[in-house]
């Protein structure tokens, strides 16, 4: 070996060192350049203000702008997030959060008075947020009276006992607490910015955020770009450099698109994932997602006489056969349902409920027993109206549960298909006899369910209403395990059946193979563009 | 003649006044508000936004708050969909792109279809003829909603040519496909209506004595026979034009171009009221702009009609 060789492999050696060290690595793996992530979104961001937003599309943006105390980690546990933590006080009405030093997108520090001014801002009548109930539902300090006008926005339980400190007063202690300051509604904004610009303060260059993103460019009702905030607190593990959200209506559209490498994440159209999981098995996914479908029986005044009696509730309920609807229709993977909570919620374990252990051929046994015995059978038919808003899925769905009822039952069903404002004003009148309905939880936790069936919420559409069921959900909030008087208020449900429950609901979605990180586990959904990485193609 | 449009022009004032109104009526008898949603609002919620957005006044003070911001500031109000924007930038970002494709859209369409008819009336009943009433019947079968995705299945997904979707106002690529997808059932419509109408006045009287004298058929065509064919057509492209330049929402749906038409459609179902008003002012303006330039026109074409 001459020096020259010798020295040219040194060379050539060394070079491959740096060009490896150079390649950055997450998990063994190598990642891409070019680290962009682009999804679809459904619609239009209605708001990108926290405080405002109602929507579970503007909840994904605002989550990367800004941040709340507590955070989500990919299995949907909490963690910290602009707070590195929180202590309790002994009568469980107070809680401390300690805030960690960090930056607003334009320098400014991130203080205890950014969440004092944005909590009194949900409740403010004068921005009229539509999420102001959420604060309710926290339970804090005075924050019913503030949304009334009886006293002003600065009486709420919220004070900045120091730049970083903020401190939160309960009306009643609520364990789950902490886990609901992952939601948007109780974000942090910047007094200055929102007074400054107005109305206009969410416009790109104007909006300020504590979050690892900021707002580039919006073009409205074709798409949103979002990139790195470098003066975010936790900016060196951000890998994720640009985020794009892409508006297509059209879901077979978007799968078009996806296709086409145009973007990164879409939703599988209705029905179309056996095909899809088959042809692209580790781009398919299906998993769990906190939203419950039900049919409620409208047995309040304006009900028909039929639904005021249980046994009629019952066997209607029992002649559904949910496997069909899955297992035939939907083909997502979702959950046939006989309870009303989402079955994944966190702590919450699903309680026997009799008839979803039965076969269906039981079940329509014993609807046809009970519904006889209340008096109808094929010399007095049964008939009722089923009232659902506009989308295949629903009309599907109907026109099944119509069959189940009619071959079963004899009932005679009439489908009323209305455009969604029209039957979700109907419903809320009490304007219907059978109404197709889904509620999705804000929380990571039963109750956010459970409390819609309580004869004081305002939800509560079906006229149900059991003292011993509001004694029991009152009761939860001061148990330190609530799981036995969760179990009695569903064994109450199906006893009581003022809706039939028929499915829990999965996310069906297509993911690119070279992307990390999307929280699977996550029940909420909660995601996070810093959690997320692009790995390079194979 | 001048006489004539500034009469209509002081008509146009009132008729819009009418139109406002009757719109606000219509809207507000619609089932639903703007705030009806699945999470049922707290009374008290409620009554803070219908006091932010001046929904909690009777009926008749809201148009007229409506009217003094129309007409003294041109300000349509705030949406009350998209919170952060008021209808003024709504409009004034989207119609600008509808515009763009539109008219794109309507020239192609006018120049093919008028082409389009007028050979094959001239050749009728040859094969061209059949050709391009074939044509024309396929893309009257092939809606804007059936031509879309076929468009980005064919161009995108197996071609890699263009882009599925979006919008740049300088970009050729994104303006392509919503144009075509807009322009094809235009364009048979207009084929046929050119069609049928040259026909017939290659059949009347003064063309015979046209082609008596002994005239070559370019010169009877393009000085004779053109005008008085373009006379069905020209009143079918006023009403084509204005909806072509403000909403075609499958096309804003399908390529996520950012255009009014979607956002009209949405308004309706979302009960936006001040977008509904706002579109609806827009279109019936252009409309009423667009009547009386297709009436001038008339007179141009039609020396016997003198107004």
């Amino acid at each position: 070996m001459n020096t020259k060789s010798v020295l040219t492999t040194v060379f050539g050696a060394s070079l491959l060192f740096a060009g490896l060290a150079d390649a950055k690595m997450m998990n063994g793996e190598i990642l891409a350049k070019e680290q962009v992530f682009t999804y679809r979104l459904l619609d239009d961001i209605k708001s990108f203000d926290p405080q405002i937003n109602s929507s579970v599309q503007g909840s994904g943006l605002i989550r990367d702008m800004f941040e709340g105390l507590m955070n989500e980690d990919i299995q949907g546990g909490l963690i910290p997030g602009a707070a590195t933590g929180y202590t309790l006080s002994d009568d469980k009405l107070t809680y401390t959060f300690t805030l960690r030093d960090a930056k607003w997108s334009n320098g400014d520090t991130v203080t205890a008075n950014n969440f004092v001014y944005a909590w009194r801002r949900l409740v403010d009548p004068k921005t009229a947020s539509e999420y102001a109930w959420y604060m309710e539902l926290m339970g804090v300090k005075n924050a019913k009276k503030v949304v009334k006008g009886e006293v002003a926005p600065d009486q709420l339980g919220v004070r900045a006992v120091d730049d970083k400190t903020f401190e939160v007063i309960l009306d009643n202690a609520l364990p789950y607490f902490p886990s609901m300051t992952v939601h948007g509604s109780t974000f942090p904004v910047l007094q200055s910015v929102v007074e400054k610009h107005g109305e206009d303060w969410t416009k790109p260059g104007n909006m300020v955020g504590n979050g690892a993103y900021v707002l580039t460019e919006y073009r409205p009702g074709e798409k949103v770009v979002r990139e790195r905030n470098p003066l975010y607190w936790d900016n060196e593990n951000t890998i994720i450099n640009k985020t794009i959200a892409v508006i297509i209506n059209d879901e077979n559209q978007a799968l078009t698109r996806y296709l086409a490498g145009e973007v990164d994440k879409t939703d599988i159209p209705a029905g179309q994932y056996p095909r899809l999981s088959k042809k692209y098995p580790k781009q398919a996914y299906s998993y769990p997602r906190s939203c419950s479908y039900i049919y409620w029986f409208n047995i309040g005044e304006k009900g028909p006489k039929a639904l005021k009696d249980v046994r009629v509730r019952k066997a209607l309920s029992y002649a559904i056969n949910r496997e069909i609807v899955t297992d035939r229709i939907l083909q997502g993977g979702q959950y046939q349902s006989y309870n009303f909570a989402h079955q994944k919620t966190a702590g919450f374990d699903l309680p026997e409920i009799d008839y979803a252990g039965w076969t269906q051929k039981q079940r329509d046994a014993k609807a046809v027993a009970l519904l006889a015995e209340a008096g109808y059978g094929p010399n007095n038919p049964l008939a009722l109206t089923l009232n659902y808003n506009t989308s295949d899925d629903h009309k599907k769905i109907a026109i099944a549960v119509s069959q189940f009822w009619k071959k079963t039952l004899g009932v005679k069903l009439t489908l009323a298909n209305n455009e969604w404002k029209i039957h979700t004003t109907k419903q809320q009148s009490g304007d219907y006899e059978v109404s197709r309905y889904a509620w999705c939880g804000d929380y990571n936790e039963a109750s956010t369910y459970l409390d819609l069936l309580t004869s004081y919420s305002g939800h509560n559409v079906s006229g149900y209403s059991s003292k011993e069921y509001d004694r029991l959900m009152a009761e939860s909030k001061t148990m330190k395990d609530p799981s036995a008087n969760y179990a009695k208020a569903e064994a109450l449900l199906a006893e009581a059946m003022p809706f039939a429950p028929i499915y829990q609901y999965t996310g069906v979605v297509m993911l690119k193979e070279n992307l990390r990180g999307w929280p699977v586990e996550n029940l909420m959904q909660n995601w996070y563009s810093r959690a997320l990485y692009m790995v390079e193609k194979k | 003649m001048l006489i004539f449009v500034l009469k209509r022009l002081a008509f146009a004032v009132p008729t819009i006044l009418l139109l406002i109104v009757f719109s606000f009526l219509l809207m507000h008898l619609a089932p639903g508000g703007p705030f009806t949603s699945e999470r049922a609002l707290a009374p008290e919620i409620l009554a803070n936004l219908e006091a932010k957005y001046g929904l909690d006044q009777p009926l008749y003070k809201q148009i007229l708050i409506y009217l003094k911001g129309v007409v003294l500031h041109f300000d349509f109000g705030p949406s009350f969909t998209y919170k952060d924007r008021s209808v003024n930038e709504i409009l004034g970002q989207g119609f600008p792109i509808t515009l763009t494709y539109g008219s794109i859209a309507f020239v192609f369409a006018v120049l093919s279809g008028v082409s389009l008819g007028i050979l094959a009336a001239i050749y009728h009943n040859s094969f061209f003829d059949y050709l391009a009433v074939g044509i024309s019947i396929g893309a009257q079968v092939l809606p804007n909603f059936v031509m879309a995705p076929i468009l980005v299945l064919v161009f995108t997904l197996l071609l890699g040519w263009l882009p599925g979707g979006g919008w740049e106002y300088d970009d050729p690529k994104y303006i392509i496909m919503p144009v075509v997808a807009l322009a094809t059932s235009f364009m048979a419509s207009i084929a046929r209506i050119t069609r049928s109408s040259m026909l017939e006045v290659m059949n009347s009287d003064f063309i015979r004595t046209a082609r008596a004298k002994g005239l070559p058929m370019r010169h009877i065509i393009l000085h004779h026979a053109f005008k008085p064919a373009m006379l069905p057509v020209v009143s079918y492209l006023g009403p084509t034009f204005v909806s072509m330049i403000t909403g075609s929402v499958v096309i804003d749906m399908f390529f996520s171009t950012g255009g009014m038409g979607l956002y009209f459609v949405n308004a309706a179902l979302n009960r936006d009221y001040s977008v509904m008003m706002g579109i609806t002012i827009l279109v019936g303006v252009l409309t009423i702009i667009f009547s009386l330039l297709v009436d001038i026109l008339y007179a141009w074409i039609d020396p016997k009609i003198r107004y």
